[in-house]
Parts: structure tokens; sequence; C-alpha cells
């Protein structure tokens, strides 16, 4: 069998795609190997079901996975809604050039560190939190999940935008040429074909929201009960990681966090594989 | 609140502080060793140390501009782990490292200060004295409003610090005699961030270092003696321990300098300054 022949910056391409899929890889039997003497001990259930009491030998991580989920799918029923009517009003309610200037902002927000959104929710949110609820500290699932929804948006409503603007003018002329307002443009026309790119942005946006770690860290009061209500202060995969990963060195405690660290690889590999099975299944039916 | 951003960031460069001139000419014979060296000198790991940590480095700084002094936070358990894997020159831990702790990383201690851990609960709070048993079934969730001790008909907000936190360890076992701390208690990640948010929370508890009290928050005391340098120096108040600074082997370089100078006359007078009690 003979091998292509490639031209030098082709090989290097095709160098630094392999070196970057073979470093996924390696991060995950990474994560693999350094969780496996928990793994091992036949303490997967325990691990997935129980609580947070490492005084008693206990490692579970089931009130972090659940508050990881509850604020991640919280966030995304704020932002959802909002991204996609910024992104109707970016690409085509607004005046043109105000639409120039809301894009723009947009492109700023996704470079914004979301430690200072935190930092500006920590004085501004929590204490109105704690006197709207009445009880706590106002450190809860419930304060970071707008703060988390405000850091997901533009990501979101980048993709929305996009994929409203591959919507072939063919059609959206058509509509037009039948007298069409702009709104019945947007739901008989562009939604039923940016359907597949709106599921995209909000598998990406879920994705961020399951990884950022800052806002639940500073924002959501890092208790390590199970979250029974929203307004209850819980902790979330990636704070968890973050706290304890300064414990000492091979403690069973630090060993825990490579099964954090392993299955918020997994949930994210398969939101990933969720996303490519949408790509597929939208360039087959076009 | 800034500490919250810095402990969290775990970055805190002292090098804005050459602004503000100190009175450094005083103390120059216990800088001079400083004279004609360069160089930059990582220390990094208990927050609780940060305020002695942060005037020595401005006096080393105001005396040799040359010399460059980073300080982060992270905890005890951080300080031990980065300066027993050579990623800062100094690490700090204001608890003893374990025995296998200092026998895997060749640790070299040296102990510059006792320092008291304390209650502390928002000045308005009324309940500032408790006795232990009180202070344990607060921490363990059996009590859980405050006017079961004297305050407000008001939820407790518990606020404890990370698994890494030499403060919450002394704390655990001295003042909540290895008692529960309740899982429902809110993590917070450093000695700063404590203060800040206990400071800003009517209905919070929390702890923190002696050294790092101040008029933002109310000491409670336990069984009647309140915490304090004073009784922590005089044995009254139990809850104490002492702060160390480790290096990986011997001390050598700048970092060797810098421990000298925390332990000298100087060094030691700016542990007093800052509440904590000298060693020497």
């Amino acid at each position: 069998m003979r091998l292509p022949t490639y031209s030098v910056s082709e090989y290097l391409f095709l160098a630094a795609a392999v070196f970057s899929g073979l470093l996924a890889v390696a991060i995950f039997c990474f994560l693999f190997f350094f969780g496996l003497p928990l793994l091992q001990s036949g303490q997967l259930v325990d691990l997935l079901f129980s609580s947070w009491a490492p005084d008693k030998g206990l490692y579970g991580i089931y009130p972090m996975l659940i508050t990881s989920l509850t604020l991640a799918t919280v966030s995304m029923l704020i932002s959802f809604p909002v991204s996609l009517g910024c992104s109707f009003v970016i690409t085509s309610l607004a005046p043109v050039r105000l639409r120039r200037v809301l894009l723009a902002v947009i492109r700023v927000m996704t470079g914004i560190p979301t430690v200072v959104y935190s930092f500006a929710a920590l004085f501004l949110l929590v204490p109105l939190m704690r006197s709207l609820v009445g009880h706590g500290t106002g450190m809860s699932i419930l304060t970071a999940a707008p703060v988390l929804a405000l850091v997901i948006a533009p990501t979101m409503i980048l993709f929305f935008v996009d994929s409203f603007s591959k919507v072939s003018s063919r059609f959206t002329l058509a509509v037009d040429a039948l007298g069409g307002s702009e709104i019945q443009k947007l739901l008989y026309v562009i939604l039923p074909l940016a359907w597949p790119g709106i599921v995209n942005g909000v598998l990406l946006g879920f994705g961020r929201a399951m990884g950022d770690t800052m806002v639940s860290l500073m924002l959501a009061g890092n208790s390590t009960a199970a979250p029974e209500s929203m307004t209850e202060s819980a902790r979330t995969l990636t704070a968890h990681i973050a706290l304890v990963m300064a414990f000492d060195f091979d403690s069973m405690e630090f060993k825990s966090i490579f099964v954090c660290g392993l299955f918020l690889y997994i949930l994210t590999a398969a939101l990933m594989l969720l996303f490519r099975m949408f790509t597929v299944y939208f360039s087959e039916r076009t | 609140m800034r500490k919250t951003i810095y402990s969290v960031s775990l970055s805190i460069l002292v090098a804005a502080l050459l602004l503000f001139s100190a009175s450094w000419s005083l103390a120059s014979d216990d800088l001079s060793s400083f004279a004609g060296q360069k160089g930059t000198l990582r220390i990094a790991g208990g927050t609780a140390h940060i305020p002695v940590m942060k005037e020595a480095a401005k006096q080393i700084i105001n005396f040799n501009p040359q010399i460059q002094i980073s300080i982060a936070g992270g905890g005890s358990g951080l300080g031990i782990k980065q300066a027993g894997e050579g990623l800062v020159d100094i690490g700090n831990a204001g608890r003893k490292p374990s025995d296998d702790e200092i026998h895997n990383y060749n640790l070299q201690l040296v102990k510059w200060a006792v320092d008291g851990v304390g209650a502390v609960v928002h000045p308005k709070n009324k309940a500032q004295s408790l006795t232990n048993t009180q202070l344990q079934d607060i921490y363990s969730g059996k009590i859980s409003n405050w006017k079961d001790v004297g305050g407000v008909d008001r939820e407790i907000n518990l606020y404890t610090r990370d698994e890494a936190s030499g403060t919450r360890e002394v704390f655990w076992k001295k003042a909540l005699a290895k008692g529960d701390i309740s899982a429902k208690a809110n993590v917070v990640v450093s000695n700063g961030a404590m203060k800040t948010a206990v400071a800003g929370d009517p209905f919070a508890i929390g702890f923190v270092s002696v050294g790092n009290m101040d008029s933002s928050v109310a000491p409670v005391a336990l069984d009647g003696v309140a915490p304090s340098p004073e009784s922590v120096r005089s044995g009254e108040y139990k809850v104490a321990r002492g702060l160390y600074s480790l290096t990986k082997g011997e001390p050598s370089g700048l970092a060797k300098l810098f421990l000298e100078f925390i332990v000298s006359p100087t060094g030691q007078q700016i542990v007093v300054d800052k509440g904590f009690i000298p060693v020497q």
C-alpha cells in the first residue's frame, strides 16, 4: 500500500491534528489511571450515590454531580430564551447600525473573565438574594444560575446568529417578496431551517456551564450537602476539584478528584458526541 | 472582598507595595543581608501567614528593589505540596506537616510565630459568648437558630474552610474536639475570604486566625475567654498552633535570607505588630 504524498505543510498540520487528538486521549488515560484505586475498590456505586464525608471514609460525589447538572440546567433555562431573543434582534429586528453595535458588545462579552462577573455578583447579587430569600447566606444555586447564564449567553448568541445568517437568501427573499413580516420570516422560515445550529449552540453552552468553575466556586456557597432546594448552598464538580486539589498529596480525598475529573470528561465528551451526531444528521438532510 | 479574588486566583503581587515607603531605615541591621541581592522569591500556602509575609516583603523590597517577592494563598496543604514539589521557594503552613510529608518531601521547617484560631460573628450579633458545647452543637448543626444561644430568631449561617486549611484543622481539633462540621456549611478558601464573608453576613459564624481578626468581625469568647493575642500568649485561650514556613531541603539563597529575616528582631516585631505571638 502506498501512502499518499503530502507536502511539508500538510505533514505539519497532520502532526498537529494527531497531537491534539492524542492529547485528549492521554488526558482521559491519565484521569482513569489516577482514579483507578477508587474505581477498583468497588466503590463506584458509593462514589456516585453517597455523600462527601472524608472523615468517615465516604468520598461520594453525588451532591456535586447533582449540583453541577442542576446549575447547568437552570442557567440554560434562563440563558436560552434570552440568547434566542438576542440573536433575533441582532439578525433581523434591530436597525442595521444597532445590529453591528450589539454584535460587537456580544463579542466583547465572550472575552470577559468569569471571575469578573462573579466578583460583581458577590457584591450586588449575594446580599440581594440573602434579603429576598429570607434565610441562608445568599450564596446558592439560584444566585449562581443567572450569573452563569450571563457567562454562557454570548457563546450561544454567536452560534445562533451564525446559523441564522447561513439560511439561504433564496428563502428569506421569497418571504420578503410575499410581503411577510420579519417575525413571520423568523418563525416560519429561519427557525425551521436553522434549528440544528440552535441545538449545537445549546450543547456548547451547556458544556460551558458544566465546566465553569469560578462562578460556582464564588457564588454557590460550596457546602458538601446535597442541595434540597435551589436557595441552598451547594458545590459543583468543578468547584469541588478546585477546593480539594490543594489537599495533601496521596490521601483518598486527593485521588477522588481524579474520578470527578473523569465524570466531567465523560459528560462533556457525551455532549460533544451529541453535537457531532446532530451535525452529521443535518448534513445528510440537506 | 479583594482578598477573595486574590486567594482564589492564588496570587498576590507585592511589587506595588514599593510605593509605600515604610521606615526601613531603623531596621537596616536585619535587612543588611539583602544588600546586593537580586532575584525572585516565590511564597505560597497558609493564608493566616499573609499579613506578616506581606509586611516582611514590603520592607525587603523597599530596602532592595532588585528583589521581587510574590506571595500567594491556597491553604496549608497547598503550601506543603508546592514547597515539596519545588513549585515555590517557601511554603507556608498553619499546621505542622505530618511525618510522612516531612519525610517524602525532605522538608525543613521554621516555626516563626504562634497563632490562635477563634470563632467570629458579625459585629451586630449579640451572641458573642458561647460555651464549648454550644460551639460544637452549632457546627454539627444541632443548634441551628441564633435565638438558642442568645441572639435573634434567625437561622445560623455556618462557614468553614476547605480541607487544605491548617486554620480549619486546628479549629476542628481544638475548638470542636474533632466533632462534626455540618455538610451544609458554606466553604470559603482563605482567612481573608472568611473574614469578608462573616463581615457581610449578619447571621454568620466562621473562624479565622487571631492575627487576621479586625473590627469588621466580632470574636466569640469560648467558655468566657475571648480569642486575642494576649489570651493566646498567656495560654488562657487554648485553640492555638504554630505558624511554619517550609523549604525543600536546607534553605538557600533568598529563601534562607527571608527566613532568617522573619526570625530576626525586626521580623519578630512584624509578627507582634500583626497580632501574632513571636517565638524568639
